[in-house]
């Protein structure tokens, strides 16, 4: 018999017609996961081709969140169009916000003073580890460990208060703006962050405690969902799964913007490139991320937030192209400006949709059980990849 | 003539209350049928609790408070929950096979609920005491496939009959693990005077005989014998981690996806009554049935006493604990009545402690009580189970029970009869070897 993964990636109809027929008519089952499913973690349907239990392939059908945001910035001003962008990656909106601010603020040749700066990185690593705790949640809880889910959101909580206090608002911060920030940091803050720092390294350790070592997590995991880097490459797969399979990418250290140079940290490869990988991945991640938080917050300068940036912002007519690390991967933005107060065009390459593509590859010969980790484990958001 | 006939089933009635046997074996049909309606409604208390229980210590566990709202701590909610599922319309789906789809969650519950006839709550406190009783309860708890497989199928659709084809190969293939480790615990019954029985309140007598709880005897050999049976119990009841049937992340619901309502509500019924009939029947097979704890260390008429005093203890100090907590609900009229109705209940629980204080009484419940508390941890295990592990995929299920639990199992199985047929040989060289071993320990520690 042909290893599934040997054959060439999507087209079913080739794999299902290479079944044996010489024996018992087995037929395949098809079944329809989704849109409506606890674990395809939003509105993604997966149509799967079953032989028993054993993947014979997979289709995504992605758009049930589809809302047009990039047709939405076209009719937008520059400005109005900020709070959109957070409405992408809803578990990691702070992200999406420095990205896109980055992007107008390279193509209007300006840059946000270094007090801004700081309180950005801080604030977007602790979104990072909000989005890994999210993520860590809801896969365990995938794999059918429920607990891990109540502890991690008990912790996010906290992240949660440090923005809302920052900016009044919990998930869709809107937190930056083009050129720097709105808000100088409230009273506290700093004191706020360094207890936040304090408060979840134990939290982190009792996450680790309950999986890390778990046997049924282990068999569950180890072998489960196996990338190749050359493939994620193929694939144009980013963030913590091209990292697991040993592909040691971070836009953070490959390009750096913001000020991420002048912190130090380090990042986190794996060997094998399957679930578990990707699970120690992001777990050394989160703690990476208190790391650059630590050194952010005892370096924090004085000065201005916001750069000199004209009330009415009108690029001058050309084209940008910037990424950030998100959470998820690399999220870049494209801009072509004419040279008017609204972008001609935006184009976001979000790290779920780009991701969601090695889904077919990494579960091809798997069990259905296994589907369902691997969905968990690339770490998805509908709403990036539908847009 | 007519007093005669009401003297004469006075006596029938009372006849029973002074003999030492259980009504099925005394065939009295009177005090059988108020056994079968006793172990009835206490099945499904038990179940009712055990609802309450798995929230409020699942969530406790999970940095949560659960069900708060319904009655004081959420105590009515298993009533709420109950009202609600039989005010609910009844779904077919048109595409379901009416009379299977009908079917399928009775012949679960009939079996959930006929083990109990063997069930030894105590000397003679079961419905009957078959001389077949560890076969009957295997026999009858393994029919319940049955039903969770027409369950699958009638409800044609993809995802109940995956979760049904994956419990029938799941609960076929952990029955084997288990049968292997109730025969090696059959074997020991075998090393009494009497010889060795297969009846449930047989069991229970041989281990109080021989003077150890089976999980002891032979030691290590009947604790291994009693993970086997714990693990594949937990694997026979579909429960975490095992609980691939039903696995919420991949098969929606498994099995029972397309029942709603009171049917859906049978399907939950049986599960709990399952787990608690396999929990029985590891208490009654290792862990000494009825008997209560160190009934050799600690004999003689005070300890009789003092022991004799737990149930009721127990039961006050549950009523304790409503009332510590009814004196903890905020001061504040809208929580008035849960106040007093937490206070109420707790006054009845005291009240229920303060009648098994009664000298009478006392001695009459002691088995219950102690059978129970052993079944009330497993019941706890069970919880902290689902609280704990990440669910097995199927193939590795397969793999445990195939590879790890049969093998060890039949191990075990020759090691036990090579041992039942040597004891003097455990006693001279084995016994010798743990008692120096733990004099050991001693003198390191």
């Amino acid at each position: 018999m042909t290893d599934p993964k040997t054959l060439s990636p999507p087209s079913l109809e080739t794999h299902v017609a290479a079944r044996d027929e010489t024996f018992l008519d087995t037929n395949e089952l098809v079944i329809n996961m989704g849109p409506q499913h606890p674990a395809t973690h939003g509105v993604l349907r997966v149509i799967l081709r079953l032989d028993g239990e054993k993947v014979l392939g997979l289709e995504c059908v992605i758009g049930y969140l589809h809302r047009g945001v990039e047709k939405i910035a076209e009719n937008r001003t520059y400005a109005m169009f900020n709070p959109y962008v957070d409405r992408m990656d809803y578990v990691a909106a702070v992200s999406n916000g420095l990205g896109y601010c980055e992007a107008v603020e390279k193509l209007l040749n300006v840059e946000a003073p270094p007090r801004a700066q700081y309180i950005r990185v801080i604030l977007t690593e602790l979104n990072r580890i909000a989005s890994h705790q999210l993520w860590l949640g809801t896969h365990a809880l995938d794999i059918g460990a429920i607990t891990p889910l109540f502890y991690t959101f008990r912790d996010r909580e906290e992240i949660l208060k440090i923005f809302e206090k920052y900016c009044g608002a919990r998930l869709t911060t809107h937190a930056f703006r083009i050129g720097g920030l709105q808000y100088e940091a409230y009273d506290g803050f700093e004191q706020d962050v360094k207890n936040f720092v304090k408060f979840v390294k134990p939290k982190i350790d009792e996450y680790e405690e309950l999986l890390t070592t778990n046997r049924i997590w282990l068999e569950r995991t180890k072998g489960v969902g196996v990338i190749s880097g050359r493939d994620c490459i193929a694939l144009g797969v980013t963030g913590p799964v091209l990292r697991a399979s040993g592909v040691k990418w971070d836009i953070r250290k490959a390009q750096p913007y913001a000020n991420y140079k002048n912190f130090d940290f380090e990042i986190p490869t794996g060997l094998n490139g399957d679930t578990y990988d990707r699970y120690l991945v992001r777990m050394v991640e989160m703690r990476q991320a208190l790391r650059i938080i630590e050194q952010a917050v005892e370096g924090i300068p004085e000065g201005p937030i916001m750069a000199k940036v004209p009330k009415v912002i009108k690029p001058p007519v050309g084209e940008i192209y910037h990424s950030i690390e998100a959470p998820k991967g690399e999220l870049g933005y494209f801009i072509v400006s004419d040279g008017s107060t609204q972008p001609y065009r935006v184009r976001v390459r979000p790290p779920s949709f780009v991701n969601l593509q090695a889904l077919d590859l990494m579960c091809r010969g798997q069990l259905v059980a296994d589907v369902i980790a691997v969905i968990g484990t690339l770490d998805i958001v509908l709403g990036e990849v539908d847009r | 003539m007519n007093s005669s006939l009401l003297q004469s089933i006075v006596d029938y009635v009372q006849s029973y209350l002074s003999s030492n046997q259980t009504p099925g074996v005394a065939g009295n049909w009177f005090w059988a049928t108020v056994y079968v309606l006793l172990v009835f409604a206490g099945v499904s208390v038990g179940v009712i609790c055990m609802n309450w229980l798995e929230r409020k210590i699942l969530a406790h566990m999970q940095v949560r408070l659960g069900p708060m709202r319904v009655g004081p701590h959420g105590l009515l909610q298993p009533i709420a929950d109950a009202l609600k599922l039989l005010l609910k319309e009844d779904i077919i789906p048109a595409e379901a096979d009416a009379l299977v789809f009908w079917i399928a969650p009775f012949i679960v519950d009939l079996a959930a609920f006929t083990v109990f006839i063997v069930v030894p709550f105590g000397p003679a406190h079961a419905v009957t005491d078959m001389n077949i009783g560890i076969l009957f309860m295997l026999g009858v708890s393994s029919l319940s496939v049955l039903g969770i497989v027409t369950a699958g199928w009638a409800s044609n659709s993809h995802y109940p009959l995956i979760g049904a084809l994956r419990s029938s190969a799941q609960m076929v293939s952990y029955e084997v693990a288990m049968g292997l480790a109730v025969v090696s615990a059959i074997m020991m019954t075998s090393l009494s005077a009497e010889g060795g029985t297969l009846s449930m309140i047989g069991i229970v007598q041989r281990q109080q005989e021989q003077q150890v709880w089976f999980v002891f005897k032979f030691f290590p050999l009947g604790l291994v014998a009693f993970a086997i049976f714990a693990i594949a119990m937990i694997a026979e009841t579909n429960r975490a981690p095992f609980d691939l049937p039903e696995a919420e992340s991949e098969l929606t619901a498994g099995f029972h996806t397309e029942y709603s309502g009171f049917r859906w509500s049978l399907f939950f019924l049986a599960e709990y009554a399952a787990m608690m009939a396999v929990s029985s029947i590891a208490v009654t097979l290792w862990l000494g049935g009825w008997l209560r704890p160190f009934p050799n260390a600690l004999h003689g008429a005070t300890w009789d006493l003092i022991f004799s005093f737990f149930p009721g203890l127990t039961f006050l100090f549950l009523g304790g604990l409503c009332f510590f907590n009814a004196s903890r609900m905020p001061k504040h009229p809208f929580f008035k009545i849960q106040t007093m109705g937490l206070a109420a209940f707790g006054a009845v629980l005291g009240l229920i402690g303060l009648v098994l204080f009664v000298p009478g009484i006392r001695e009459r419940v002691q088995d219950i009580f102690w059978f129970t508390a052993k079944v009330a941890a497993f019941m706890y295990l069970y919880i902290w189970y689902r609280g704990t592990f990440p669910r097995y995929r199927f193939d590795q299920l397969m793999k445990v029970g195939w590879k790890v639990l049969l093998p060890t199992g039949l191990a075990l199985l020759i090691l036990t009869a090579v041992v039942a047929m040597r004891t003097e040989v455990w006693a001279e060289v084995v016994v010798p070897m743990w008692l120096g071993f733990a004099d050991l320990l001693r003198r390191i520690f």
